[in-house]
């Protein structure tokens, strides 16, 4: 044993380094994709990151101004919460949030800390209407009135032949068929903008305020994850509704939420009509652009079932570089053509052009300190 | 074990027995399958029941109660193991065929730099940092599992501190990982700063996941080897350290390294702790000490919650592209712990 | 070999004298090795100092933090309650398939198809807990559905088996099916490992007295395996403790406590809470949801410390036998 166990660990380690220069030899190159020609020198990276509603806009937005810029951005899809936090610590260099700034919990204060005293830059960049989508074979569209979607979520009605939604579709052949009510399972602005509606619009036929996580009382349902769970929870079972991303319902149903005496499919530019239609919300500071969604417009034409995401960025930076960087990213975002790309994309609905003009605005006072 | 029979041999079932068993369970359960139009499924289910009460129940006539007994378990342990794999291979099956749609040459030169909606995009830049921060989490991790289990067995004996150790490394696998990835988060910002992010982060998170298996695997593996090899090489007059390091470990180095690869298997598919504190980049990353980095999972669950055909595709083909990547070093340990192993006497 | 006719091996430590010690090489060693040890336990101090310091605020905090409930105990005690559910489906799922399947490889199966088997079920445990949710969620639950239309009008009697069954099968039952087959790899690889380690001679001795072959597994292998098979068996249970994507992908949620497994929601299971609601928390929530953690940790401790009195009164009324 010993005679051989001399000789053994020898074996072992021209075992040990042909493995690792195995490894090192896949791991020398650049990637197929990225030219070194980036490489100037004075690039810049910049770590941004928070909603991951968000976070297929980021990616078209990205793509097109790392390529034209040479710059890196990094964006997190940590969620909203440690989105805020993040920028709060100074981790990161901007946030994406779907619910702007409060001071509930000190993080308007804490942001305001954060950019040495001055009040941080709040626009909002992503603007999509959420979808109430089902499944039911041969039926591609309803109409329902906020009641009555209240009503089905909060499990008061439970067939789909049931007198209400009947009444809202004339010559709609509706089954017999048990609602299955599935919502999201995480902490999400996607649910805290449906019930915000919900709340807001169903003359108290729905009980809670607006809230990220699913109201407690309401254990008909089936909470599930992400948008992707909710959408796949929906699609793998008939006569299934939940509330997504108008981007992501694919094939499934949709309905038309009653607005004033018509029905309005969930379409990006009744979002877009929607959110130009609101009031900001008051005491705000000018590079601050928060807005409360009125959920209970009657104007044709309009979708109040939207969500909002907003960009938070400081209005100066120590370093003139990064506060270069910071500048032509979010303009890029917030012009008409990085709106353009982010609807080509990911299926939002680019700002109104008063909204989008003030947004260009307030970016472009973004400086070095 | 009480003898039932006095001579010394007895009856036996023929050898043909378990294939005739078998073949009439199935025609059997064929029957009221084809009358009441059940599925493959139930078919299978009831001609595997029959099965398991046709053969030891002829074992019991004409053998005896033990061998009955026998052919039962048998036939037990087989049918867990159908009923077991059927789950994994369908697992297999949809991540490669689903996935193997999405791999090609620049699916994996590819980073996703500048990558918009449907364009080819890769997961080069994932799998450089899947690669270096399990590596560094290999690491960090093995000596110190390695060398506890030695502890444990070798030198702590029962005292109080080995056995505190045990029962807290069982404790231990218990931390959720995104808890771990919190933690490793905290520790990092606590040293440098707020704004900082290092691959290495990402495998001080994933380190605590793989120690509890390390230590166990290698610890159980350590506890079989024979005492006479340890005492004959005590009589021989090596020291302890060198018996451990020449006898105990070679013994056992098979063992070891099921586990270590285990543990890696573990880690290597983590997402939330990742996510938290390696983030994530679209584009390569080669320092492990400076910047961002994305592995594969992370990569995986991004694409996935895209909700996109394209982003669906990306993930399903970066599942197949990890698997592959384990299979690879499943290869790699079985041949170091066959090169490292004592030649079989 | 010690005596082979009651097949356990006395552990190394038992009979062993430290005396040839003194010598510097000696000392060096167990020194690393202890440290190695501690460094062990200074970690995981250091991760139950890090979850109390942060998790403190979240024991009691304002009322509003703990929607949808309303103070601490009863935010987690539907938490726990699922948490225990799902880990023990888990494990009575897995367990007796993972030791079947580690006798298939070690002693049933020929050779050709053990050594391709292992390696199939060694890869499964890479399988990343993101396809293990989306396969659960998608494929399996749609599967398992009929089963659980099954259960609830055969053994609807039982508080596990209520109704209405799941319409679409993403219950605790089935994410804890998903969790038994991600645990699976893990208890398999151990105690084929240890099972292939019991020693030839008490194997050939069982069976040269004339044991059938399950015989000489039940008084030869198990006994030997036993305290490896354990080990195994931990480390299943702490995964499936603090699993978080996979759950958190197959798990239908809905805030009510509930014993039933078959219904169509129940609540998250804590790791996965942690993974659910994390991302979009407010710095309040954070801090509660990293106290669940704590809680968590509790568990995980209680259940080991259980699991290990089982099974020293097991070893102790075997010894007395």
């Amino acid at each position: 044993m010993t005679i051989t166990s001399i000789r053994r660990p020898i074996r072992a380690a021209a075992a040990l380094a042909l493995s690792l220069s195995l490894g090192l030899a896949v791991t020398a190159c650049g990637a197929g994709n990225e030219s070194d020609a980036g490489d100037n020198g004075d690039a810049v990276t910049l770590d941004g990151g928070g909603s991951t509603a968000q976070a297929k806009a980021q990616g078209a937005w990205r793509a097109a101004y790392q390529d034209d810029s040479g710059n890196t951005v990094n964006y997190e899809e940590v969620g909203s919460g440690t989105g805020r936090e993040n920028f709060n610590s100074g981790a990161y260099v901007f946030a994406g949030s779907d619910s702007y700034l409060n001071d509930d919990e000190g993080e308007l204060s804490a942001a305001k800390e954060r950019c040495n005293g001055e009040d941080p830059i709040e626009v909002p960049a992503y603007v999509s209407p959420i979808a109430v989508a089902f499944n039911l074979p041969g039926i591609d569209s309803l109409n329902m009135s906020a009641e009555t979607i209240a009503d089905i979520f909060n499990g008061t009605i439970t067939t789909w032949d049931d007198k209400a939604i009947a009444a809202e579709n004339d010559g709609v052949d509706l089954p017999s068929t048990d609602i299955a009510v599935i919502h999201r399972s995480d902490d999400s602005g996607t649910t805290g903008n449906f019930t915000d509606y919900l709340y807001q619009a169903s003359n108290g036929a729905w009980a809670t305020e607006s809230d990220g996580v699913w109201p407690e009382d309401l254990t008909n349902g089936q909470g599930l994850e992400g948008t992707s769970g909710v959408i796949g929870g929906v699609t793998d079972t008939e006569g299934a509704i939940g509330y997504a991303d108008e981007s992501a319902v694919g094939d499934l149903g949709v309905v038309s939420i009653k607005v004033g005496d018509t029905y309005q499919a969930p379409e990006p530019a009744a979002a877009a009509k929607a959110l130009a239609a609101s009031t900001r919300v008051e005491g705000r500071p000018d590079v601050d652009m928060a807005i409360d969604v009125e959920r209970t417009l009657t104007d044709a034409g309009t979708y109040p079932l939207l969500l909002t995401s907003y960009l938070i960025a400081c209005q100066h930076y120590d370093d003139a570089a990064t506060a270069d960087a910071v500048k032509s990213y979010l303009a890029y975002v917030v012009s008409t053509e990085g709106q353009q790309s982010a609807a080509d994309e990911a299926g939002s609905a680019p700002l109104d052009s008063k909204l989008q003009q003030e947004a260009a605005g307030i970016v472009d006072k973004i400086a070095a300190s | 074990m009480s003898a039932t029979t006095a001579s010394l041999t007895h009856a036996r079932l023929p050898r043909w027995a378990p294939v005739l068993v078998a073949v009439m369970a199935l025609a059997v359960a064929g029957l009221p399958a084809m009358l009441r139009g059940w599925g493959p499924v139930a078919w299978v289910v009831l001609a595997v029941v029959l099965f398991l009460v046709g053969l030891p129940g002829w074992s019991l006539v004409v053998e005896n109660r033990r061998a009955a007994t026998d052919r039962l378990m048998t036939g037990l342990i087989w049918a867990a193991f159908g009923c077991a794999v059927m789950p994994l291979l369908w697992l297999v099956y949809v991540v490669v065929s689903t996935g193997a749609e999405a791999i090609n040459a620049d699916f994996l030169s590819y980073s996703m730099r500048g990558v918009i909606g449907d364009e080819q995009g890769g997961v080069y830049h994932a799998l450089i940092g899947t690669v270096l921060i399990t590596l560094a989490a290999t690491v960090i991790s093995v000596p110190i599992g390695v060398l506890t289990a030695i502890y444990l067995v070798e030198y702590g004996a029962k005292s109080r501190l080995a056995r505190w150790i045990t029962f807290l490394v069982d404790v231990m696998t218990g931390i959720p990982s995104i808890v771990a990835g919190l933690f490793a988060l905290a520790l990092v910002v606590l040293v440098f700063g707020p704004a900082f992010r290092m691959g290495l982060g990402g495998s001080i998170a994933l380190s605590l996941l793989m120690v509890p298996t390390v230590v166990r695997s290698s610890e159980e593996m350590f506890r079989l080897v024979p005492m006479d090899l340890r005492e004959a090489a005590y009589a021989l007059g090596v020291p302890k350290w060198r018996t451990i390091l020449k006898v105990v470990v070679p013994t056992s180095i098979g063992g070891v390294i099921t586990g270590v690869v285990l543990a890696i298997s573990r880690v290597i598919g983590e997402t939330a702790p990742l996510l938290v504190v390696a983030g994530a980049t679209d584009g390569v990353n080669f320092n492990l000490f400076d910047g961002r980095m994305t592995t594969l999972p992370v990569f995986i669950f991004s694409q996935y919650s895209l909700s996109t055909p394209a982003g669906y595709e990306r993930a399903w083909g970066g599942a197949l592209v990890l698997i592959v990547i384990v299979m690879v070093l499943n290869l790699i340990a079985r041949g170091l712990g066959k090169l490292l192993a004592p030649p079989k006497n | 070999m010690t005596s082979p006719s009651t097949g356990t091996l006395s552990p190394p430590e038992a009979e062993r004298n430290d005396k040839p010690l003194s010598r510097r090489g000696d000392r060096v060693f167990a020194g690393l090795a202890r440290a190695a040890g501690i460094t062990i336990m200074v970690a995981l101090a250091a991760v139950f100092v890090f979850l109390f310091a942060e998790g403190r605020s979240g024991l009691s905090a304002a009322e509003a933090t703990y929607r949808p409930a309303s103070d601490f105990l009863r935010y987690i005690g539907p938490l726990v309650v699922s948490t225990i559910l799902a880990a023990c489906i888990a494990l009575l799922v897995a367990v007796p398939f993972a030791v079947a399947i580690a006798l298939f490889i070690s002693h049933y199966a020929p050779r050709s198809i053990a050594t391709p088997v292992a390696y199939v079920i060694d890869l499964l445990a890479a399988v990343p807990s993101v396809v293990f949710g989306l396969w659960g969620g998608r494929y399996l639950a749609q599967f398992l559905q009929p089963a659980h239309v099954w259960l609830s009008e055969h053994l609807g009697f039982l508080p596990f088996f209520g109704s209405p069954p799941s319409p679409n099968g993403r219950s605790l039952f089935t994410a804890g099916i998903v969790l038994a087959i991600m645990i699976l790899p893990i208890v398999t690889a151990i105690s084929r490992e240890v099972f292939a380690q019991t020693p030839r001679l008490h194997e050939e001795a069982a069976l040269a007295l004339g044991a059938t072959r399950w015989e000489m597994i039940r008084y030869a292998v198990f006994p030997y395996a036993r305290s490896g098979m354990v080990s195994g068996v931990m480390l299943g249970l702490g995964r499936a403790l603090g699993e978080t994507m996979a759950v958190a992908m197959v798990l239908a949620t809905s805030p009510a406590v509930t014993l039933n497994i078959i219904g169509t929601a129940a609540p998250a299971t804590i790791a996965s809470n942690i993974a659910l609601n994390y991302k979009e928390a407010t710095p309040s929530r954070q801090s509660l949801l990293i106290a669940t953690g704590l809680v968590l940790f509790a568990v995980t401790f209680l259940i080991n410390f259980v699991a290990r009195w089982v099974v020293g009164r097991n070893e102790r009324k075997q010894a007395r036998a």
